[in-house]
């Protein structure tokens, strides 16, 4: 019953979400909002900062801690113009050079009239065409949820590192204990069946690194360094060859028979 | 991710019905069907299951418009002896040992007699050439697992080398599930193929049927140049139970309908199935250049 506390501790409310990162990691942090088509979606922070002194575009899915905050993140699902903010971000980082930190936290894309009116679907479609071929570095960090379309979103990276007590599921384990077996509480079950841990995504190739959370005081010590080592290796590869690369990392996932 | 729960179980012999057809795509012997009659669901009509048949899976009296397997799909929609099949041999495999999945694998196989919930390959619509794929909903509701993610990648990947538009037609239920987060992978690697085909400078009409849900959406259905589909076509992200469940309402009648996503803006045009052939056609050949 290993995946299923994991997931229970993923799902805290007292864990370090997107913004907690963003004022560890960052300094000089400019928030920017909106995705100038509709509205601005508070489930998403994007800006920029400076990691160890050097500028990155930054966009986390912030949840909250508190019930107030949490109502008004929308528990950290985003709408269409949420996933469409981020995309402007990660165009204006390709105008201007400056890598991608996408910090990813939700249980999934929002699930509501007004998201599928305005197209949640052709939003993360779109992410997920665009980011392929960014031509600056992206580099995803799962620090919670992982929950499907909605994380994969912000998450088409040239390296995805997770923390250790994350996930990254293609559906949440009540959904898919309650589609597959018509009982929700199977959820225990549907956890261990649905690979969601960091260390078997790791083994499926689709996680590179993880990130240990023994001692958070030493984590906020050498998260940043970690970050913008990798960031500054990414950066020296061409737009192209990032582009590139991206594509490699996905091509290869996949298991069948021929 | 879309819950199966959503698509009721086919009514009726007529969605699991196809043209029978041997590997090698000559048609065999058609089948008797279990039941002579169905109920249309769009006018309640008893209809004789040979005249719906007849007409392309579309109700005579009210245009309801039936699934069409994959396989009939194509063959009716491609000049006569063009289609030649690509990717046949890919076969699903259960990686995660998942509960059930190797016996609802056996079973969609016998089923819908296909090996994988999509049919690809190259086939010429009127004369104009071009790369197909079609999805098929009695295979695990049309989900996609790596193979579905393989053959539509290798789709755009051939497409890009040998210059062709791709025509696709889209229906599932979304990721699959018992593939875990592979599954969800697929959408990326599908995406990143279809942007490549796109940076190429060619064409990809979609052509999204009823259902076409979830991951699916969420990824190469929405990514057309071209975004058509048939009429009444259920096209959503989340379906409407699960949307039902978050905001404890009622959906309204028609919503997330092909004819809602038209008028919301997210659809190029509907097209009906007899006219579809017409259109393709008529796409395909305004966006060829000139020798």
């Amino acid at each position: 019953m290993e995946a299923y506390k994991k997931l229970q501790l993923a799902r805290k409310s007292n864990r370090p979400t997107g913004l907690d990162y963003i004022n560890h990691i960052l300094t000089d942090f400019f928030e920017m909002h909106g995705d100038r088509r509709f509205a601005d979606d508070s489930a998403i922070v994007a800006g920029i900062g400076r990691l160890c002194g050097q500028p990155i575009t930054v966009i986390a899915q912030e949840k909250g801690h508190t019930m107030k905050e949490r109502t008004y993140r929308n528990f950290g699902s985003a709408h269409p113009e949420g996933y469409r903010k981020a995309l402007r971000q990660m165009k204006l980082a390709e105008k201007f050079g400056r890598p991608v930190l996408c910090i990813v936290d939700t249980a999934g894309a929002y699930c509501g009239t007004g998201a599928e009116e305005r197209g949640q679907g052709e939003a993360i479609a779109e992410n997920l065409s665009e980011m392929m071929t960014l031509q600056v570095p992206i580099l995803s960090l799962f620090i919670g949820e992982g929950g499907s379309g909605g994380a994969l979103g912000l998450a088409v990276a040239n390296e995805v590192w997770m923390m250790e007590n994350a996930v990254y599921s293609v559906i949440s384990p009540e959904g898919c204990a309650s589609i597959l077996w018509k009982d929700p509480h199977k959820v225990r079950e549907a956890s261990d069946s649905l690979h969601i841990c960091p260390e078997d995504l790791k083994l499926l190739g689709v996680v590179e690194r993880i990130l240990p959370e023994n001692d958070w005081e030493q984590l906020w010590q050498d998260l940043p360094l970690l970050l913008h080592q990798k960031l500054v290796e990414l950066s020296n590869l061409s737009g192209s060859e990032l582009s590139e690369s991206r594509y490699r990392r996905f091509r290869k996932m996949g298991v069948y028979g021929e | 991710m879309l819950k199966r729960a959503n698509f009721k179980p086919s009514r009726n012999t007529l969605e699991n019905f196809g043209i029978a057809t041997a590997a090698n795509g000559t048609p065999e012997q058609p089948q008797i069907p279990d039941r002579l009659c169905v109920k249309c669901p769009g006018c309640g009509k008893m209809l004789f299951t040979i005249d719906v048949q007849k007409n392309d899976n579309v109700c005579p009296e009210c245009s309801y418009h039936f699934k069409m397997p994959a396989r009939k799909r194509l063959l009716s929609l491609c000049d006569e002896q063009s289609f030649t099949e690509w990717d046949s041999t890919l076969y699903s495999k259960d990686f995660l040992s998942f509960p059930g999945y190797k016996v609802k694998l056996k079973s969609s196989r016998l089923n819908s007699r296909e090996n994988e919930a999509v049919i690809s390959g190259y086939g010429k619509i009127s004369g104009s050439p071009c790369a197909l794929f079609a999805m098929d909903g009695r295979f695990m509701m049309g989900s996609m697992g790596c193979v579905v993610g393989e053959k539509i990648t290798r789709v755009f990947e051939r497409a890009t080398q040998q210059h062709l538009p791709v025509v696709g037609f889209t229906l599932s239920g979304g990721a699959r599930m018992q593939e875990g987060t592979l599954s969800l992978m697929q959408m990326a690697k599908t995406s990143g193929a279809v942007k490549r085909h796109s940076d190429a400078g060619l064409l990809y009409i979609t052509i999204l049927t009823n259902p076409t849900t979830g991951g699916v959406t969420a990824s190469f259905a929405m990514e057309g140049d071209i975004l058509l589909a048939e009429p009444g076509a259920l096209i959503a992200f989340a379906g409407p139970r699960v949307i039902e469940q978050t905001i404890r309402q009622k959906l309204p009648k028609g919503f997330q309908s092909a004819e809602f996503l038209l008028e919301k803006g997210f659809l190029d045009d509907i097209v009906a199935r007899k006219d579809m052939r017409h259109t393709l056609s008529h796409l395909l050949k305004l966006h060829e250049k000139e020798a």
